[in-house]
């Protein structure tokens, strides 16, 4: 059975129609939706690189069933900057040299965004605990780290 | 991943009913240990029946201090609600401890429950086991066994319970409230989660069609003074080596009451019995408390590889229970 399924994503209402309401919110968001910034690798919930706000909260978009998603408020990568200027944390992880292959950082971005808006001035720990569900396999945690401590620097 | 059906339940009789005529019928919710393992093969529903809208979803503080938490409660909710952080220390670091931010918004309090165990074996399909397939065997006993249990196994399944929740409310004697065919419920959480023997696919005591609506947990005079200290592999987001769930009450040097339960060396989260009895009435000292983990791990029955978690929890007991005691001192 397919159903049209109805979200705000990045504050605009949109429609997908003939979803299965098993697929993921992920596969919606992409192959739907045509936003594909949210990335798809382990599909279980581990590396965090389809990482959205949903209503508001971090989620692995992977897990969520599209049916469970209907009517919800969702925020992707696509929504952080306004389609002119970078957000914060976008132009702090330029600056700061945070991206190697690319892969990860959507995800990164939306939960160290999420917990700017949490924690505006994070503890090294605090930031650490937060980007725990966010894996680089470039490994390169120490320039996301800094990234994260410029935004926090450049809101101040 | 197979095709399934999904069904979106607006009443918990509905759910009920729906899962109940329907032996491959599961139920959903927050999907962070159902749809991974739909997605490695080991979970095969035809039906999927979404719990996400029912309205278990509150945290409520009873007058004679129950605190009772409805099942769709988001761990970091609940680790974040001011009745758990402040009154339930335990259960807001064991939550805390778990998983990463994204999962702990998504996982719920049944769910958490009902998670099945990490057992590599368990979660390769190409790999005979005894609780995924009954009667094909266990190849842990011999193979990668590191971190499975020391207590509680049989020879037929050495899996352990991967919940850090379930091991703080262990400690706290929560009630699992259970809706079903045949009306509600209430069962110890120590009634809940099965000891493998002869049929370690019956992990729970659950009925098919059963449904966890919340927990109930009774009020601790002393449960401010609890802690939960998980030991891992790395520092963050990692299932637990070995855990300690404690709540202490000391008097004038004197273990009044104890609370104790470990978690990851067993197939469900261990309350320690043993080391409370031989606790209480001793003094608060560190020798005391290496003698009540020791009186518990008299049990233990250790393989080759994870040997090294009998002198583990013991350490993880007396420092734990050491930390409270200088507190409460």
């Amino acid at each position: 059975m397919t159903i049209r399924v109805t979200m705000t994503v990045n504050g605009e209402p949109l429609t997908a129609d003939d979803v299965w309401e098993g697929e993921s919110l992920l596969h919606v968001l992409r192959e739907r939706l045509g936003l594909p910034g949210s990335k798809n690798a382990c599909e279980q919930g581990e590396c965090g690189s389809c990482t959205v706000l949903l209503g508001g909260e971090v989620v692995c978009a992977c897990l969520v069933g599209a049916g469970q998603a209907e009517g919800a408020d969702i925020v992707t990568v696509e929504g952080l900057g306004d389609g002119e200027q970078l957000a914060t944390i976008q132009q702090t992880f330029v600056a700061a040299g945070a991206v190697q292959c690319g892969f990860c950082t959507p995800g990164l971005l939306i939960t160290a965004f999420d917990l700017l808006n949490r924690d505006p001035d994070p503890s090294d720990a605090t930031i650490r605990e937060a980007l725990a569900g966010n894996l680089c396999r470039c490994t390169g945690y120490e320039k996301i780290l800094d990234a994260v401590r410029l935004a926090a620097e450049r809101a101040r | 991943m197979r095709p399934f059906q999904f069904v979106r339940a607006d009443d918990a009789a509905t759910a009920v009913q729906t899962v109940t005529a329907n032996p491959k019928a599961k139920f959903l919710a927050g999907g962070t240990n159902l749809v991974d393992l739909m997605k490695l093969g080991v979970e095969r529903p035809d039906l999927l029946v979404d719990l996400t809208r029912l309205p278990f979803d509150s945290v409520d503080v009873e007058a004679d201090g129950t605190v009772r938490i409805g099942t769709n409660v988001r761990n970091s909710d609940l680790a974040a609600h001011p009745a758990v952080r402040n009154g339930l220390p335990l259960l807001s670091q064991a939550l805390l401890a778990g998983a990463s931010g994204q999962l702990r918004n998504m996982a719920t309090v049944g769910g958490n429950l009902l998670q099945r165990t990490r057992c590599v074996y368990f979660q390769d399909v190409t790999k005979p086991c005894n609780k995924r397939q009954p009667g094909s065997g266990c190849p842990a006993r011999q193979g990668d066994h590191r971190n499975l249990a020391i207590l509680g196994a049989s020879e037929a399944c050495i899996a352990t319970h991967p919940s850090d929740m379930a091991v703080a409310l262990a400690a706290l004697d929560a009630r699992v409230a259970v809706s079903g065919p045949d009306g509600d419920r209430e069962t110890p959480l120590a009634e809940l989660h099965a000891l493998p023997g002869e049929h370690p696919e019956q992990e729970t005591t659950l009925r098919h069609g059963e449904l966890i609506t919340g927990i109930a947990v009774p009020p601790l005079a002393y449960a401010e003074r609890s802690a939960y200290r998980k030991v891992r592999d790395r520092a963050s987001y990692a299932f637990a080596v070995a855990s300690v769930a404690a709540a202490l009450d000391v008097e004038d040097g004197v273990v009044r009451d104890v609370r104790l339960a470990f978690g990851a060396v067993a197939p469900k989260p261990w309350r320690a019995h043993a080391a409370e009895d031989a606790l209480r009435g001793r003094p608060a000292t560190a020798a005391s408390f290496r003698a009540a983990a020791e009186a518990e791990l008299a049990a233990a029955e250790p393989l080759r590889d994870n040997a090294f978690k009998v002198p583990l929890i013991t350490n993880v007991v007396v420092r734990t229970l050491s930390d409270l005691a200088g507190e409460t001192s």
